[in-house]
């Protein structure tokens, strides 16, 4: 039997010990003796968020396969059990071993969001690694980081020995047999970097210089080594339905965020938002194929046995065979005691038919994400959705039963104005009006219409990536604008309004298009005691303050300033295969309030057909 | 058809608690395409019931839960397709029908569990066992028992059935279910008060098995969950 990481006295003294002892349905253990490579593959929050990501379960799947290579799985100790490792010096283990990640060739860590910029530097320490790349020797893994974050990379430079750009499942193999060759032949580590760094969409950050101007903008940003490449090119998989898969995922014991089986029908999204990075670096849109889809669904209930089934990407509905899908899964699994949950539909006469078999009417709510109130702002936005189409959705929802609403919306976007803020209280009336339409016998009661708001943060690669943000009190100011207009409506007594957090948007808006500068804050903010900052309960934006202050960083220099379109951009090293120029394009089209048309409506350009399929060669 | 499984819980498992047992076992059902029933409505669920939760930090030879089958599969069939989805720590000893009856299920007729306390090596004074005898000897064993809303003076004394000191491990026989419960750290808890020894010793708790009384309640007659099932063939 495998030995813990952890003693009993430990393990029986934290909350929720089952997140540490691995030995999953599906996990994956293999024979020491017989494999080469040894990754750990590490979502830097708790278990139960990162054990919820599909991207690590494909990479775990695509690892281990091969017989070489063990990929194990491990995740940031919670605070509890943090403060033990700490104490008693006890170094991070991974799951399946239950070995110390210090003892593997590689620690992989995925970045999905900004706020856990700090846990990935808790991950390095507790594994007891230097968590500078420049202090790391021979003795010590290789680090590397992939997912959305990493389209800037630089904040995380130098922590980080290598970045992987794009997608994994394309030039990981490649990668572990370089390490595997470079192992056997037993060249130094600087010499397998410079060796990756000759790999499509590997970057190398020690292998390139940053320089400023006096005005505090990036002035040039070189190469250092001969081995690592002027531009990173993003990588893409274009045959989505013959990549690997995860046809038998871990399950975990304890309830995970995502606990259910999960169908990505596909990558990318054709629709364009420009508030929105993952329509921009994940084109071309690309399908899988439905028969796959079915033998995917049948198979990966088997193996895990869960008891909900869920489809995954940006715009379900978009999907071109959608309704033969998830007809399919109805008859297939309804009356099984299985659920069907379809998130990010839009909503129209097939959207509900099928909502209304898969759920129950009465207990659940429908979502819109209009994303703006006004009409204007939503074309600014790219947001191909008219209020008509809004009003009629809602209608035809209420119509149906439903009498609950969900409204999600964005403030602080390029160029808005009291007016348009107000819209959002003002829509979500109309909203509401819509239901009281119906005569009062075939209602059912009152309305419940939630509203809520997020900030926006401009983020690399998409149009908007030039545009400046708000203040934290801009933010809240423009929040209580809203709700002051909310309590002026008409229905306000069916509506609701909620906002999000404005210091987190602040420190997202700067560590998202944050330079190599930046890594100072988050070291210092680490070593200040932040950590778990996505977590409202462990979030200090005071620390945080103090650590921008300690190391003289002026955030307003990386939030407030409109960047002007010829300034240097810190990833500008990267080409996601969307060009600059029709960011360009598309950031003057919105402060001019035109709208661009999707993929399959008109092909505006953008480059992605360089890849050489997916939507761009539809038809 | 109503069915009784017996199973195992050890190693590392014994640190998944009760819920998350519960939903290990819904989603093994699915796995080793065990037939069963569902209950009707909006959200079905699977038909199941467990004797008694077993808390975070033990571990057990004798667990049960009551299932109930839409279509019949032979005991054989069941455990075999069971145990090939299990992971290590569970493990399927039976699969057996029983009574039909609404109070026949494990829940409802649980009347005492076996226990084995482990006493780690130089924990305990030298003379405990003499001490655990002299504890076990008194006519009656008063405790504090917290509930949820009140304190409460208790004999817990009755509610001990069987204690018997094996090398270093304790074998008890205590009351269980819904008339009476005593778990075993009470016991223990009581017993270090006794004995007055301040100093928290480690013992770990595996439950050994479950019983239901076909006597009276004055004149038990203690028979194992498992042996009020028959084999399916």
């Amino acid at each position: 039997m495998r030995k813990l990481a952890l003693n009993d006295e430990i393990l029986l003294k934290i909350e929720k010990p089952a997140r540490y002892i691995g030995n999953e349905v599906n996990s994956v253990m293999k024979d020491l003796e017989k494999v080469d490579v040894r990754f750990a593959m590490c979502f830097p929050d708790v278990y139960e968020i990162g054990m919820s990501h599909l991207g690590i379960q494909i990479l775990y799947a695509l690892f281990n396969k091969r017989e070489d290579v063990w990929c194990e799985r491990v995740y940031s100790p919670w605070l509890d059990l943090d403060k033990v490792m700490r104490e008693q010096s006890i170094p991070l283990f991974a799951l399946e071993s239950q070995d110390p990640i210090k003892e593997f060739d590689f620690l992989g860590i995925t970045i999905q969001y900004e706020m856990c910029y700090t846990n990935i530097l808790q991950v390095l320490e507790l594994s007891q690694i230097p968590v500078h790349a420049a202090d790391r020797t021979e003795e010590h893994p290789i680090v590397i980081g992939g997912g959305p974050c990493t389209y800037n990379p630089e904040p995380l430079a130098d922590f980080f020995d290598l970045f992987y750009i794009g997608e994994g499942e394309t030039v990981y193999n490649e990668l572990l047999d370089t390490y595997k060759q470079c192992k056997a032949e037993g060249k130094t580590r600087l010499e397998f970097l410079e060796a990756a760094a000759d790999i499509e969409g590997i970057y190398v950050p020690q292998f390139y210089e940053a320089s400023y101007n006096a005005d505090g903008t990036l002035q040039t940003f070189s190469v250092i080594n001969n081995h690592a490449p002027e531009k990173i090119k993003k990588q893409v998989v274009m045959d989505v339905t013959e990549s690997v898969y995860p046809s038998a995922p871990v399950v975990p014991y304890i309830k995970a965020t995502q606990d259910r089986v999960v169908l990505e029908i596909q990558r990318g999204c054709i629709r364009g938002c420009r508030f929105c990075q993952a329509g921009m670096i994940y084109r071309p849109t690309r399908e899988r194929d439905i028969e796959k889809l079915k033998s995917y669904a049948r198979e990966m209930i088997k193996n895990t046995g869960h008891e909900e089934i869920s489809l995954s990407s940006l715009s379900s509905s978009d999907y071109s065979q959608l309704e033969e899908l998830v007809t399919f899964l109805i008859e297939e699994y309804q009356g099984q005691g299985i659920n069907i949950s379809l998130p990010s539909l839009r909503i129209d006469a097939f959207s509900l038919d099928v909502m209304s078999k898969v759920q129950d009417i009465r207990k659940s709510s429908l979502t819109f994400a209009p994303e703006a109130g006004s009409q204007r702002m939503r074309n600014v936005i790219n947001k191909g959705l008219t209020e008509e189409d809004i009003i009629n959705g809602a209608g035809q929802a209420f119509e149906g039963g439903w009498s609950k609403v969900k409204l999600y919306f964005m403030l602080g976007l390029p160029t808005e104005t009291e007016e348009d803020m107000k819209e959002i209280a003002r829509l979500s009336d109309r909203v509401a009006r819509r239901y009281y339409e119906i005569p009062k016998e075939q209602r059912n009661g009152k309305c419940q219409i939630t509203a809520s708001s997020s900030f926006f943060v401009p983020k690399p690669f998409t149009p908007f990536q030039w545009a400046p943000m708000c203040t934290s009190e801009e933010y809240v100011h423009r929040a209580s604008v809203v709700k002051h207009e909310f309590q002026q409506q008409l229905n306000r007594k069916s509506l609701k309004y909620n906002w999000h957090e404005a210091d987190v948007t602040v420190l997202e808006g700067v560590f998202a298009r944050g330079d190599r500068r930046t890594a100072a804050v988050i070291e210092e903010a680490y070593r200040l005691g932040c950590l778990y900052d996505s977590w409202t309960e462990s979030f200090n934006n005071d620390l945080w303050m103090k650590a921008f202050e300690n190391t003289g960083t002026d955030i307003e220099f990386y939030t407030l300033r409109e960047r002007d379109t010829k300034e240097l951009l810190p990833w500008d090293f990267i080409e996601i295969g969307v060009s600059k120029a029709f960011l360009k394009k598309e950031w003057e089209r919105a402060k001019e309030g035109i709208i661009t048309p999707n993929c399959r409506e008109n092909c505006s350009g953008c480059g992605a057909a360089k890849f050489g399929g997916g939507v761009c060669y539809e038809g | 058809m109503k069915v009784r499984i017996k199973f195992r819980k050890y190693g590392v498992l014994k640190f998944i608690g009760h819920l998350d047992v519960m939903r290990f076992f819904q989603k093994a059902m699915r796995r080793a395409e065990i037939p069963i029933a569902f209950t009707g409505g909006y959200s079905p669920h699977m038909i199941m019931s467990f004797a008694s939760p077993l808390g975070i930090g033990l571990t057990s030879d004798g667990e049960y839960v009551d299932i109930e089958l839409g279509e019949p599969v032979s005991s054989a069939e069941a455990v075999k397709r069971m145990n090939a989805v299990m992971t290590e720590g569970m493990e399927i000893v039976s699969f057996r029908q029983i009574s039909e009856e609404k109070k026949a299920t494990g829940m409802a007729i649980v009347a005492a569990a076996d226990y084995l306390v482990r006493v780690r090596k130089g924990c305990l004074p030298a003379n405990w066992k003499n001490l655990f005898t002299a504890f076990y000897e008194q006519p009656e064993i008063r405790i504090i028992k917290q509930t949820k809303r009140s304190q409460q003076e208790v004999d817990i004394r009755p509610m001990i059935y069987e204690a018997e000191i094996r090398e270093n491990e304790l074998f008890l026989k205590l009351a269980s279910g819904s008339v009476q419960n005593l778990k075993p750290d009470l016991v223990m808890e009581a017993f270090l008060k006794y004995a007055g020894i301040e100093e928290e010793p480690v013992f770990s708790y595996h439950r050994l098995e479950m019983y239901a009384n076909t006597g009276t309640e004055k004149e038990q007659t203690l028979v194992t969950l498992e042996s009020l099932g028959n084999e399916i063939i």
